[in-house]
């Protein structure tokens, strides 16, 4: 996916703009490998966050089976497929814009990361109703919260207490990940990248994917418990 | 590219140039003058302590008043200075130019980090100060481990404070990823791994505890300011959950965070001892891989905090087994520079009495953290002063020295002037004296039983005579501290104003930071550096 064994393609230079390396690099390679390495180094930060989670999810559960049967019938597993699907299908488009950026096709690379605004949208959409249905039932987050009339266990709520906090930060993260979107977006629109200047694209690229992977793991893990 | 005599320091005027500058080199600076004003807040705490103990059944300060202090004494000097203070000052300022870069690689990223790092501590003076302001606020007594459940219990403002360590933990994660990437990508050529200075390898240790643990303590931080505020129950035992999970979230965080901060001061430590010495560092590669052995153990040695706290007698005995194993790289390193100094000529200018007392106060720190790690003997060492001692013996004796140490053998890089020889000693020795009144006298207090954290103590008769002198002894080896430390900074700030420009190399290093001039040009070297020259190659 790097430039540098892409093939040789002339660059309309009208189309972009001027660029120079940051001062403290050598090239422009450098830079790019900084870049991805930095990248990669914070996305793991991104994950032992999420591991903190991970782990109180695996305690709690391996405790409290019964609490988990319980919780996850409140859980609609085909809202939660419908966002899987949404999540991979921006995943691909955010593939898809890169590609484009590094073949200097600037209206493919706006289009292509509006389209993942648009998904990473949907995804938002479908998770309000998700909560919005959740507190209709009573099903806040919190034991004092907590005010679901069916309730059969004493502390069903930590199932939930979980499943807001995990989702709750992945929603964050979404909301992250698309203002960055909105940002290359932007950035695409000036015409700032083309096929020897692409980062930031890639880099957006890269988080949003692991918002995305995160999510692969929250759909199995709290929807499909049975 | 610049004219004779500017450098980082002049090039640009005004307090703007300062405030939104990217050099690292100002960055480090300011970092500095942050910790700095960091450890006096401490220590102004810290004397709280002592004066409050120095006798018996003092009252000099209330009880309520005497948990804020030395909760807000173990915040201020983990979280704002002793965590930045190596790394963070001192590394900023000379990583990239060891490596021979004109800049860290995320610049930009750095200059956020110092920024976190202010908003963070605003957010901490705020959690400690506006309890005595606002009507129903009360101040924090939780101590620095914010323990569950009595962190969800108590009225003070846990939530500010833990999203204070959340915002300074994005800060510590900035630095630590700036400089991994730095070390990786941009060292000059020909500089292969195992020709780096040791004080990279150790930040490059550092940097991957801060990058790999910190994301932990702000999950942590973070589910502890919700079962606050929406009680979700995970922590809280009458909600069903478990506050040992809390334990085991703080320590696997914090048992690596006592590394990053210790690790950089090993890093200095190797820098000076060659250095004055005259010698080539004994054993290179055992000390470059033992920093790396030190960060990857770490991270399995947590559970000796938990001892008493309901773990399985087998865990206790896996974490007791690791937590030895851990002590095997950080005597490796103590066994290399002591033989560095054999046969070496050996010139005790200031940082190198500084590196000596490291070496004698990090050895009785570590070989006590084994009496810790051993379970039959932490039973009965468990929460005494015991482990106040220990703790501060390789803090203080360790991290902090070195921090001295290091400051002034970068003083004249950093600013262009030599400080006073003979009352940089001085202060060298009184700090040395001191310190062990202060933390030596603790070791009998704890042995003796002596829990930590009371307010006042009377003691059975057999004891008594030894708690009321030995707290009396460590309350006078404080204030001696204390002056120790004032004598020291006046020192170096006298020499701003009246000290001799400093040459380039004064000490005869072979690091590439001396090869530029004093203080460095903005992008630290006049031409492109050559790594003409092993470090250490004397
Ligand atoms: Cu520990």
């Amino acid at each position: 996916m790097s430039s540098h064994n892409t093939a040789k393609i002339e660059v309309d230079k009208s189309q972009f703009a001027e660029r120079n390396v940051s001062h403290h690099f050598v090239d422009a390679d450098q830079e790019f490998d900084s870049c991805k390495m930095g990248m990669w180094l914070f996305l793991l930060t991104e994950i032992l966050l999420f591991g903190g989670l991970f782990v109180a999810y695996v305690v709690f559960r391996t405790w409290h089976p019964e609490t988990w049967e319980a919780g996850a019938e409140h859980l609609d597993w085909k809202m939660g497929a419908v966002n899987t699907g949404i999540l991979i299908a921006s995943s691909v488009t955010m593939a898809l814009a890169i590609r484009q950026a590094q073949l200097n096709d600037k209206k493919g690379t706006v289009m292509l990361l509006l389209a993942t605004v648009l998904l990473a949208s949907g995804f938002l959409v479908v998770k309000y109703f998700e909560y919005t249905h959740k507190f209709h039932l009573g099903i806040f987050p919190g034991g004092d919260n907590y005010m679901f009339p069916g309730k059969h266990l004493s502390n069903e709520f930590i199932y939930f207490s979980i499943y807001y906090m995990m989702t709750g930060l992945h929603v964050l993260h979404v909301l992250f990940g698309m203002a960055g979107i909105i940002w290359v977006t932007l950035r695409a629109a000036k015409g700032e990248f083309y096929s020897a200047y692409y980062t930031p694209v890639e880099m957006v690229g890269l988080y949003w994917h692991l918002v995305d992977l995160i999510w692969i793991f929250l759909f199995p893990l709290l929807y499909l418990t049975k | 590219m610049s004219e004779a005599g500017t450098n980082y320091i002049n090039h640009e005027k005004g307090i703007m140039s300062w405030l939104t500058t990217v050099d690292h080199k100002r960055i480090g600076l300011m970092y500095l003058w942050s910790a700095v004003a960091a450890l006096a807040a401490g220590g102004f705490f810290a004397l709280m302590i002592r004066f409050q103990l120095m006798s018996p059944e003092n009252d000099l300060i209330s009880k309520q008043t005497y948990n804020q202090a030395f909760t807000l004494h173990g915040v201020i000097m983990v979280f704002l200075f002793i965590i930045p203070s190596i790394p963070a000052a001192l590394g900023n300022f000379v990583l990239p130019i060891q490596v021979g870069a004109k800049d860290v690689a995320f610049p930009r990223m750095n200059l956020a980090s110092y920024y976190i790092y202010v908003v963070g501590s605003i957010m901490a003076l705020a959690a400690i100060a506006l309890p005595y302001f606002i009507e129903g606020w009360k101040p924090l007594d939780a101590g620095w481990t914010f323990y569950a459940p009595y962190s969800k219990q108590t009225a003070g403002p846990v939530i500010l404070m833990t999203m204070a360590a959340f915002v300074l933990g994005f800060s510590s994660i900035f630095t630590g990823l700036n400089f991994i990437v730095t070390i990786h990508k941009l060292r000059v050529k020909g500089m292969g791994w195992y020709k780096m200075p040791l004080m990279l390898w150790a930040l490059y240790a550092t940097s991957i505890l801060q990058v790999l643990a910190t994301p932990v303590i702000g999950i942590t931080l973070l589910l502890l300011a919700m079962e606050r505020v929406l009680d979700i129950g995970i922590f809280d035992p009458a909600k069903g959950g478990d506050p040992v999970l809390f334990q085991h979230f703080f320590w696997f965080y914090s048992h690596p965070a006592v590394y990053i901060m210790i690790l950089p001061g090993m890093g200095v430590i190797s820098e000076l001892i060659s250095t004055f010495c005259k010698k080539v560092i004994f054993g290179y590669n055992a000390i470059a891989n033992s920093s790396i052995a030190i960060a990857v153990i770490s991270f399995f040695v947590w559970g000796h905090h938990m001892f008493l706290s309901q773990q399985t007698t087998f865990s206790s005995m896996v974490f007791s087994f690791l937590t030895f194993g851990v002590a095997i790289p950080s005597a490796i390193k103590i066994f290399n520079w002591v033989a560095t100094l054999y046969r070496g000529s050996i010139d005790l200018k200031t940082p190198m009495c500084y590196a000596l007392s490291f070496l004698f106060l990090f050895t009785i720190g570590g070989l006590t953290g084994l009496y810790l790690g051993t379970l039959s003997t932490d039973i009965i060492l468990h929460d005494t002063y015991f482990v106040v001692a220990h703790f501060h013996y390789v803090m203080f004796g360790g991290t902090v020295i070195a921090f001295f140490g290091g400051l002034h053998f970068w003083w004249p890089k950093m600013y262009g002037v030599m400080y006073n020889e003979f009352w940089g000693r001085l202060a060298c020795g009184i700090i040395f004296i001191g310190f062990n009144m202060t933390f030596f006298s603790q070791f009998f207090l704890g042995s003796t039983g002596m829990p930590r954290r009371y307010h006042s103590y009377a003691g059975d008769a057999h004891v008594a005579e030894t708690w009321k002198s030995m707290s009396g002894l460590s309350t006078m080896g404080a204030v001696i501290l204390g002056c120790g430390i004032a004598i020291m900074f006046i020192n170096l700030l006298i020499s701003l104003k009246t000290g001799k420009k400093a040459p380039r190399n004064p000490w005869g290093a072979t690091t590439l930071e001396w090869e530029t001039q004093s203080p460095p040009v903005h992008e630290n070297f006049e031409e492109e550096p050559k790594f003409t020259r092993e470090p250490y190659s004397y």
